[in-house]
């Protein structure tokens, strides 16, 4: 199914996503990477759990906010099997925990820093991905 | 406190920022990654914006001596692309490209994703328990980062 290609919404959104991450360094001194502010509530220490939890509170918050902006919800699709999800929530979590990073860690902080390992990060999880993609959408074509 | 609040709203901003752009939609997501079918080029856009804003506003950051409300600023310190780097974002790569949903928006689906999107937070966070269990154990990082920071903080 196609989903119509936003640039505007897309670009006030990246400025928006790039805010938090320039505030989170600001205020907190600290990298906005979700898998990360995730994982140091899996690995806990001492005086470092309330930001994390307020974090991750505040950005489950956020459709809330975006529905009393917008006065509807954001759109949300996602058709794919129960057991696939769970397999591809389990590759997600283990992935990004053994790769230090996800799309925001990777991808915004550590490429705005010019950091080598998430350049390469970057590269090989959106390399697999739209492999992954090809495959389960179009290897049947081919094939 | 502050820095609690201060979580919360840069939480809130992100979140915002993903739902305004369309990322926290998984079908958005995939069609970005269909590059040969129903391409979505709104991610790259995305991607763009946030990296420019980033990457002007960390180094205007960077110039005062510490953050508002913490010590020091926490730099990654790993310098070198090892093997877990690389195996970790494959298994993140496929299981991002399988679903369309990654760490971000798996937690604003929560409220908008219904049933398949908590299976999906849930199995996400085992499989982040799965890696501090098996493989990032508890002597491993700690050690080396921490003693970083402290020379940092002196």
């Amino acid at each position: 199914m196609t989903t119509a290609f936003t640039p505007v919404l897309a670009a006030i959104g990246g400025a928006l996503i790039g805010l938090a991450v320039v505030l989170t360094m600001a205020l907190l001194g600290r990298i906005a990477g979700i898998s990360g502010i995730i994982g140091g509530l899996l690995r806990p220490k001492r005086g470092d759990l309330g930001w994390r939890a307020t974090f991750l509170i505040g950005l489950a918050a956020a459709p809330l906010l975006h529905l009393a902006v917008f006065g509807n919800w954001p759109a949300f699709r996602l058709s794919t099997p129960t057991g696939v999800i769970i397999v591809a929530g389990l590759l997600v979590g283990l992935g990004t925990r053994l790769g230090s990073g996800c799309t925001s860690g990777h991808g915004v902080c550590g490429m705005a820093r010019l950091s080598l390992r998430s350049v390469v990060a970057t590269a090989i999880f959106m390399g697999t991905a739209l492999v992954t993609v090809f495959l389960v959408r179009h290897a049947a074509e081919i094939f | 406190m502050i820095a609690k609040a201060a979580g919360f709203i840069c939480g809130l901003i992100f979140g915002l920022g993903l739902t305004v752009s369309g990322m926290s939609n998984p079908a958005k997501v995939l069609n970005f990654l269909d590059v040969l079918g129903t391409w979505d080029p709104s991610l790259l856009v995305v991607m763009a914006a946030a990296l420019i804003v980033t990457f002007v506003g960390y180094r205007l950051v960077w110039r005062r001596a510490a953050p508002v409300c913490a010590a020091d600023f926490q730099k990654p310190q790993a310098m070198k692309v090892d093997r877990r780097l690389v195996s970790g974002s494959v298994m993140f790569g496929v299981g991002w490209g399988l679903v369309g949903l990654c760490p971000g928006p798996a937690i604003t689906a929560l409220i908008i994703g219904g049933e398949p999107a908590l299976y999906f937070f849930l199995a996400m966070i085992v499989g982040m328990g799965l890696a501090e269990v098996l493989f990032l154990g508890p002597q491993v990082q700690p050690a080396g980062q921490h003693a970083k920071h402290r020379r940092h903080h002196k």
